[in-house]
Parts: C-alpha cells; structure tokens; sequence
C-alpha cells in the first residue's frame, strides 16, 4: 500500500535521511521510534509534502501512485494524512469551516459531491464526541489558544473526520496526559481496519501500549537500523536508544 | 507657501461664501481657516507626519472647489456603487459634496434627535452648532483640514440629546463625479452625543465615473459623558481618485467610540485619525483594514491622546498589499502626566502578497504618566507558510489555502464592527475583493 524505496533527503548541504526503506501494508500499523535528530519528523513531513526538502535519491509510492509528484493537497485527496508534532494556529479560520472546506475538496477530487452544511455539522458532531472536545472548539479558530493536548486531540478528531487510509501520526503523545492519551489513542484505533494503514511516529514506548503496533522500526542517523515486532519498542525503553546506537555502528554503510 | 496655494481659490471667491449666502460668523472662520492652509502650506516629504506619503501627483489636478452636478443624478446610479445597497439604515446622498434631498431620506426622528444636511442646518442660521465649529479648542490641525473649513459646502449634522439612541445606523454616501475644473469635494460631518446618547454614523465614499478628482473630508465627534457611538467610514473610490480625510473625536466621561476605516479605493487614501481621551474612563477603538493593488498607496495617520486618568484606547489595522502598492501606518499614542492608569495597546499587521509591495509602519509611544500600561506591535511579512501546508495538507488546494489565510487576517478587522447586517455585507465584500482570479 505503502512503500519507500532507498529515501535520501536532507536540507541545503545536510542530508538527513540516508537511504530508507519501508513497506507497509494495508490493514497494517508501524512504528517508527528514534532519538531525537534521528530524522522522524522529517520523514513525516516528507511524507506529507512539505517543501523545502530536497529529495536526491529514491522512491515514495502510495497505491501505485508516485507520492513525490503530488503536491501535499494531492495527497490529501489519495488519502494520506498526517497528524502534526506541532500543529499550526490559525486565527481567523474558523474550525468547522476550515474541515468542510477540506472535506468536501478531498471529495471533490474524489467525484463525490459535496456534503450539506447540516449533514456536515452532525457528522463533526459525532466525531467531536468521540475525541471528548469541548462544546465551543467547532466555533473557535483553527488551535488558536488551545493547550498542547486540545492541539494534539484535535489532529486526531480531524483525522477521524477525514477518515483516510494512511495515516501518519508524528509524535502525536508528547504533551499528552494519560487520560487524553488514551481518549487520543481511542480515537485512532476506531480508524483502524483491514483497508488502512498507520504508521506512528514516537520517542517513547508509552504510546504503543496503546495503538499497538504490528511491526517497530528504530531510525537512527537517517536510517532504519532495526525492524521487528513489539518486543523491539520495549527492549529499546529497557536498553535505551545508545544500544541501537552501537549496534548500527556495526552495520556495513 | 508655495506656488500650488498661491494658484488656489480663496474662499471670499467661492459663489456659496457670498455674505448673503451664509453667516458672517462662517465666512470669517473661512478666512481664518484659509490662512490657516497658506500659513502651514502644501505638505512635503520633508514633513515628518507626510514622509512616507507623496502628494505630488494631487498637484496635476486643477484644485477648486467642486461645483453642484450639471445633470441630475438618480438615486439608482448612487446606490449601484454603494456597498451597502438595501442595508436597513437612514440615507443621506451628497452628490459632488453637495446634498442631494430629492435622493436622501427625511429623517423624522423623535425627542429632539436632529439629522440634517449641515449645510441647511447652518442656513437656518439659529447658529445651534457655530459653537462647535468656531470653539478655539478644536483647532484644524493639517492643512487639508483647514483647506476645508475654507471650501466646505456641505455634509451630514447628527446631534442627539441626552439618553436618546438613534435607532438606525445613519449612511451619508459621498457619490462625485469626476471633473477637470472643480475637482475637489469637501465634505464635513458634524457629529455631536449628548450624555447617554448613542448613534452610529456611516460615511461611505464613491465614484460615479473613473475622472480623477480628490475627496477632503473632515468628520468631528463630540461623545458626551457615558455616551456611545460607532463611525464606519468605507471608501472605495475609484483609482483615479485621491482622497483625504481627517477624523477628530473628543470623548468624555465613560464615552465610548469605535472607529473603523475600510480603505479600498483611490489611488492615494490618507486618514487622519485624531482622538482626545478628555474624561476619565473613556475607551476608543481604532479599527482599520486596507486592501491596495497596482501603485496604489493607503495611509493611516493616527494620534491618540491620553489627557485623563483610566482610559482605555486600542488601534488595530490590518493591510493586504499587492502589486507595488504601499501602505502607511503611522500611530502615535501621547499619554499625558495626569492620565495614569492609561491602558493602550497598537497593533499594525501587514500582508505583502508581492516582492514590490512596501509597508512603512512608524508607532510611536510618547508617556509622561508613571502608571500606565502601553503596547505595540507591528508585523510585516509574506503569508504563513506553516499555515498554507497545514490547510494544503489536509487538502485543501493552495489557491484556496492563501484566500482562507488573507480572508482570516481581514476577517480579524471586519468582525469588529458592531452593526451586525453592515458587519455580514463588509464580509461578504472583503470576500468577494480577494477572490482568486
């Protein structure tokens, strides 16, 4: 469904990914953990189609289509999504337009027609309940004075509207409680089917306690240096990542 | 004085300043305000208060008076350019700056609320507002100011007594036509809120062909004690035009007043913005939005002053800039010894969607009291880019993702209006004018 091919990028002279290969399959949820500078966000972001990175090597594939070609807005509409590590404040942008306005576009691309303003406010609705959001947040502007964790919860609760079939979420824990992770981690693995794929991005185990992973990669200096079942995020949490550190040093370059 | 006055009217020229046309008290506040104009003279870049702001291109109009309109104008023609068409509101329609009455409505307001031309209500000459006009405390302070208290011919006089509230929003539409001699319309508005009173009063500037002419206009505001008001002014002239206007409010006790300015016409619109805090607990807000394209330039040019204890004043002017348009904000906020407890705060916030576009902001924070609390800020730059990802990553295209992100920056000035049907239609306008073409 999903597959990287010997992914090189990097920013100006740095390169920051240097070679990576991933292949995720539909109904599948991956994990990717690393220590910080390893290149996690940037391979989100890259994912998403964030400018200003330059891809020199490699392939990036979402159902056959060739994902470098597609601006981010493409992407959306194939339905790749991507929950932010730090998601933007928007004042002015009122939240329930900001989502009808990106769902009816993804449908618009998809030749669906455009959903009815009343249809659209009961379906956000439900889908606001299910991330437990306050009453107000559907009038406010897009996590214009919201806490880290409203932020957090509201990647999700769009993702949950924007129901996509490979979603990458970056950090989605980090500034999370446990009960709003759990709520936020409900929230994702109700999304959760045979058609889709996930791929969660993290520095700690904690959160795959909770979206549980089939398959756990370990980055380190732009490369996967590790794959394996759960097991791997625990014995990384136990040994700490100065033990990947050392194994990779090993592999051949 | 320069050459470009010494080639101008002189008010004792003008056919409406006859003696017998109007009171002597006015003819010699004209002759004095007129002296005024030769004394300070054409402004230049040399001007602090004019550096950003070049007049020269003014000067290749023929500067006089305009004269009433040869051919009648009907009410459809001045409607069709206004942008607040059907709005609920009392209408009253100048045409060339002078009154239209067979255009405008009779206003029949009760308990001694007192809507007018300002031009009959100085004819009637019960001499009711030659107080205001000729008080030595409310001196002209530029020289376009002066130039029209020399050259008025008319404009809108609203006074209310005391705990009265004018009930619909009252709109004085400013249609000119183009002219090569007499290009120059003067209106002035005479505004005056007894104690409790509150009224909302609309200028809205238009043009009635694309000839080039220039709009000097002076708007007054007297709030009395506890009094509320709410001034809208919407220019949207066409880009032949210039336009000049001076807003002057003296707020008392506890009054109130909101002022917003919507630039979006005119190939060179400056807005004098002068407000005295004079009674304790006052509060203003300064609210304004420009839009400019091609060489267009929008100046705001506001002085707010602190005179008495625990006022409160906020300016907040938004400007989306195109093309090689400029925009000028310039806002100074003079806190004076006995206005403690003062809480001001400025914010100016530039959208350039060009690499030729330029923003010259000056704020300026001049206290002399110890207790207050003063901000300001001030942001120029390009759209957010972390914004449009985040619209585009959620599919949104990026056309549409910069027309959401330029609507949310003027939506944040346009929500601040408070006459909810004009709020709604100024939206609908503002989205309209930034549509993706």
């Amino acid at each position: 469904m999903f597959k990287i091919e010997n992914l090189h990028a990097g920013v100006e002279d740095k390169s920051i990914l240097k070679g990576i290969d991933l292949q995720i399959n539909a109904g599948e949820v991956h994990a990717v953990m690393g220590p910080n500078g390893s290149g996690k966000s940037t391979l989100a972001q890259i994912i998403a189609g964030r400018d200003g990175y330059d891809i020199t090597q490699g392939t990036m594939e979402f159902r056959g289509r060739d994902l470098l070609d597609c601006g981010p807005e493409e992407r959306a509409h194939l339905g790749v999504f991507l929950a932010f590590q730090y998601p933007v404040e928007i004042p002015g942008v009122n939240t329930t337009y900001f989502l009808k306005a990106a769902v009816n576009e993804v449908r618009k691309a998809r030749g669906l027609p455009e959903m009815d303003a009343v249809k659209f406010l009961q379906y956000i609705r439900e889908k606001a309940k299910l991330l437990d959001l306050p009453g107000d947040f559907l009038k406010r502007s897009i996590n214009t004075g919201f806490s880290g964790g409203e932020k957090k919860r509201n990647e999700i609760f769009q993702m949950a509207v924007l129901e996509p079939d490979f979603a990458v979420l970056d950090e989605t824990d980090s500034g999370l409680d446990i009960d709003a992770l759990k709520t936020v981690s409900h929230g994702v693995n109700q999304l959760r089917n045979a058609q889709r794929a996930q791929l969660v991005i993290t520095h700690y185990q904690r959160l795959l306690d909770y979206i549980v992973p089939d398959i756990v990669h370990v980055l380190h200096d732009g490369r996967i240096v590790r794959s394996g079942d759960r097991d791997l995020a625990l014995e990384l949490e136990k040994r700490g990542y100065s033990w990947v550190a050392e194994a990779s040093a090993t592999l051949p370059a | 004085m320069t050459d470009s006055v010494a080639t101008l009217p002189h008010p004792n020229d003008l056919p409406f300043s006859a003696p017998a046309a109007e009171p002597e008290w006015l003819s010699s506040l004209r002759r004095s305000a007129w002296d005024r104009f030769e004394r300070i003279g054409w402004p230049t870049l040399a001007d602090e208060d004019w550096r950003f702001t070049n007049l020269n291109p003014l000067k290749q109009l023929s500067l006089t008076p305009s004269r009433k309109p040869a051919s009648p104008v009907t009410r459809e023609a001045v409607e069709a350019r206004s942008l607040l068409k059907g709005i609920e509101a009392v209408r009253l329609i100048f045409v060339d700056g002078y009154f239209a009455p067979e255009l405008s409505d009779r206003p029949e307001f009760d308990h001694g609320i007192h809507v007018a031309s300002l031009g009959q209500a100085l004819g009637n000459s019960n001499g009711s507002y030659r107080p205001y006009l000729t008080a030595p405390t409310r001196p002209e302070l530029n020289a376009f100011a002066a130039l029209n208290t020399a050259w008025f011919a008319d404009g809108v006089a609203v006074s209310v007594p005391p705990r009265q509230t004018v009930s619909l929003p009252i709109l004085a539409i400013f249609a000119a036509h183009g002219a090569a001699e007499g290009p120059t319309t003067n209106p002035r508005n005479f505004l005056r809120l007894q104690e409790g009173s509150s009224a909302t009063f609309i200028e809205e500037h238009v043009s009635l062909n694309e000839t080039p002419y220039l709009t000097n206009a002076v708007t007054e505001c007297l709030v009395g004690e506890q009094a509320s008001v709410e001034h809208l002014k919407i220019q949207d002239q066409s880009p032949a035009t210039h336009h000049l206007a001076t807003f002057h409010a003296w707020l008392e006790r506890h009054s109130r007043l909101s002022s917003h300015s919507l630039a979006l016409g005119a190939r060179l619109a400056r807005n004098d913005l002068r407000v005295k805090l004079e009674g304790e607990g006052a509060e203003c807000v300064l609210n304004g939005l420009y839009l400019t394209d091609g060489q267009r330039l929008a100046d705001h040019h506001m002085v707010v002053d602190h005179v008495a204890p625990r006022c409160q004043s906020h300016e907040y002017f938004n400007g989306i800039l195109s093309d090689r348009s400029r925009g000028v904000f310039h806002g100074r906020i003079l806190v004076q010894q006995e206005a403690q407890k003062t809480d001001a705060k400025q914010t100016s916030k530039s959208l350039l969607l060009s690499d030729e576009a330029v923003v010259n902001t000056k704020p300026q924070l001049e206290i002399y009291a110890d207790d207050v609390k003063c901000t300001h800020g001030a942001t120029i730059g390009q759209m957010d880019e972390e914004a449009i990802f985040y619209l585009r990553a959620r599919g949104i295209p990026l056309p549409v993702a910069q027309q959401i992100i330029q609507l949310a920056f003027a939506e944040e000035i346009v929500e601040r209006i408070q006459e909810r049907a004009v709020r709604q239609r100024l939206a609908d306008v503002v989205q309209e004018r930034l549509k993706i073409t």
